[in-house]
């Protein structure tokens, strides 16, 4: 792999939002800080929180897997309290295992798909083929991306596993066999785009330029929906991305702007309300007059159902951004932001 | 019968206009009578922010990428000094004695006071983050700056250049402006879209004005320059990508009409006589010129790339 991801992915980005949290508030008297807590496993994990939870903290901001969340909301004393999840993109979260104390701030991946689908119904390109992993994240990936297809009548044309060794490459000659591979995977199927469900990036990087008939690539790779990209210089952004990099020594990710964005909710909602009061800031940022500034343009805020950040979506290459969606066009009665992911008729999730 | 009157009329007094041009690096400088490009000046790189110097001699140049301000002689059309100012500055205000500078220094939550005739910055004032809009009141006492990311109009007291209130408004404020009279000031948010006018001395928002335009998507109703006509009775505000100019009445803070202008409006000045109103479009490298009596665009002056700033002076 290229570019690991950095082993302060998301801490750097909950930092630069504390260092902006205190910089406003210190001019309403409010004094932030970050206790940054790391461990190897679920149980010490949770054996942790649950001591922070006996000591009084009540505001978390989550790196975890799903399960792992739900479990550290349902610790006692954790309704009590916000945890904003900053970087779990899984739907189930968001649907029958929400929690009313579980705020998200990382698009969900039916908001991904739902980002993409946008983008490829306005280009016309509505016939896709689907590759997809074989670690369980690549299938919610694919699951996310089968529903919006529908939702934006997008036609699957193929809709196939990738079982291809992706150790193959490391081979002296491994790139005649990659390519012969997704040169025979890609065959005899017509379509316009090759959509891929490989979040660990497995082999989605070995896709483009080896297909049968010339096709792009979207999805975990080629033309990726994010939250945020480095690629993004938009709407005042660039401050952003610098104000990062100074802090950092690298540029922000995903993750890292995910969790700026779950600290500078808590500093948010905390300066609006004049309040560090638990109860208080969770009301305020379910309520409808948070709003948040996440330099993508429109104000971001809270869905009332499912307790996800609504937002617009990037999408963007390795170096290159190519649009960001709601596209043109896709309206919602009260919202646009809300043509992504599941609206509240739809949701699953009953706090 | 026919009959034909030929009009004929000559200025009070010549004027001309300059416009920063972001992305091209230059000042266009036009005739105020007949809106012609009279030179294009070469300048620091991304001039943004430019303000006239009291005598009227000077232009003053926030060249943002190049990190520093540059002070434009209006006789000669060049470039004659270069002023310090911090990283990145985009906008600044002119103290009403034409002496003192303060400059918003976006990357480092801080304005510095740029004294004119040392040449130097004398201090350093820690506001929020991202700090852009800046004004000073006409008692030459209270410097107001916005800080875009903390949401927040900061009130400055100038002697002792301590933060004496911070007033919450909504998120992006992007521009200040006194009123005429120092009671009030006209803050605009660039994200919610939105103008508030705060009273100077309790520091309270006073009202809130929104912008409904049902034709313009939400996102693209940006607050952004805001200007007050000399008799007190409009404001002009600029609403970026919406390529509208708000009219908005101050004394019922009603909006009474959008103007259509080019696209992404940023900033605008006025007429010596306050009969036109002229605004810089960043996209459509152009300058709209308005009416201000029949509250209509009458003309578009194509200018350099990307202008931001417009400046009339003599």
């Amino acid at each position: 792999m290229l570019d690991p991801p950095p082993l302060d992915e998301g801490i750097q980005g909950a930092r630069v939002g504390v260092a902006d949290d205190s910089l406003t508030g210190r001019f309403v008297s409010q004094h932030y800080t970050l206790t940054e807590t790391n461990a190897d496993n679920e149980a010490s994990l949770l054996e942790k929180a649950g001591k922070m939870l006996a000591a009084g903290q009540r505001l978390f901001v989550a790196d975890l897997p799903a399960a792992t969340l739900i479990k550290l909301a349902d610790l006692p004393g954790a309704h009590a309290g916000v945890i904003i999840d900053a970087t779990n993109t899984d739907d189930s979260l968001r649907a029958s295992l929400c929690r009313a104390d579980v705020l998200h701030t990382m698009p969900s991946r039916a908001m991904l798909a739902d980002a993409l689908m946008q983008y490829l119904v306005l280009k016309k390109w509505t016939r896709i083929m689907l590759l997809t992993g074989r670690d369980p994240d690549d299938k919610l990936y694919a699951d996310a991306i089968r529903a919006s297809a529908a939702k934006f009548q997008v036609t699957i044309k193929a809709d196939r596993p990738w079982s291809f060794n992706p150790a193959a490459q490391q081979a002296d000659t491994g790139h005649y066999e990659v390519n012969d591979e997704v040169a025979k995977a890609t065959q005899d199927i017509s379509y316009d785009v090759l959509v891929v469900a490989d979040e660990a990036d497995n082999f989605g990087d070995e896709l483009a330029y080896r297909t049968d008939t010339p096709r792009p690539v979207a999805g975990t790779s080629g033309l990726v929906p994010s939250a945020w990209s480095p690629v993004m210089d938009e709407y005042a952004s660039t401050q952003l991305q610098l104000r990062f990099h100074k802090a950092a020594g690298r540029w922000m990710t995903n993750k890292d702007y995910g969790a700026w964005l779950a600290v500078r909710a808590i500093g948010e909602a905390a300066t609006r309300t004049g309040s560090s009061d638990p109860s208080t800031l969770i009301a305020y940022l379910h309520g409808a007059d948070f709003v948040l500034s996440g330099y993508k343009g429109p104000e971001l805020s809270f869905r009332s159902w499912d307790g996800q950040l609504r937002q617009p979506v990037l999408l963007a290459d390795a170096r290159s951004l190519v649009s960001i969606s709601p596209q043109p066009g896709f309206l919602h009665e009260t919202n646009d932001l809300d043509s992504l992911g599941v609206d509240q008729p739809e949701s699953a999730c009953h706090f | 019968m026919l009959s034909f009157f030929l009009l004929s009329c000559s200025p009070a007094w010549a004027f001309r206009i300059f416009v920063s041009n972001e992305k091209d690096n230059t000042i266009t400088v036009l005739d105020g009578t007949s809106l012609s490009i009279i030179a294009t000046v070469p300048v620091g790189a991304r001039p943004r922010g430019i303000v006239l110097s009291k005598d009227g001699n000077s232009l003053y140049i926030c060249t943002s990428d190049a990190d520093h301000i540059e002070v434009l002689d209006l006789k000669t059309l060049t470039v004659t000094r270069t002023l310090p100012s911090g990283a990145d500055p985009e906008f600044m205000a002119l103290s009403r004695d034409g002496k003192t500078l303060y400059v918003a220094n976006e990357n480092n939550s801080e304005v510095s006071v740029l004294d004119l005739a040392q040449g130097r910055v004398t201090s350093e004032i820690e506001v929020g983050v991202e700090p852009e809009g800046m004004a000073v009141s006409p008692d030459d006492k209270t410097v107001v700056c916005t800080s875009e990311t903390t949401s927040m109009a900061h009130f400055i007291d100038v002697p002792t250049h301590q933060v004496t209130a911070s007033v919450l408004v909504g998120t992006r404020p992007r521009f200040a402006v006194f009123t005429k009279d120092g009671a009030r000031v006209w803050v605009s948010s660039e994200v919610a879209g939105t103008v508030a006018v705060i009273d100077a001395a309790t520091h309270k928002v006073l009202t809130t004005i929104h912008f409904d335009l049902p034709e313009v998507p939400k996102a693209s109703i940006q607050a952004v320059g805001i200007n007050l006509s000399a008799d007190g009775k409009y404001a002009f505000i600029m609403l970026g990508p919406a390529n509208r100019v708000a009219v908005v009445d101050t004394k019922t803070f009603a909006v009474t009409k959008y103007l259509l202008v080019g696209q992404r409006v940023w900033h605008a000045d006025f007429s010596p006589d306050q009969k036109f109103l002229y605004t810089a479009n960043g996209i459509s490298n152009d300058m709209s010129v308005i009416d201000v009596g029949a509250l209509d665009v009458t003309q578009s002056v194509p200018v350099g790339q990307s202008p931001w700033g417009v400046v009339v002076g003599p």
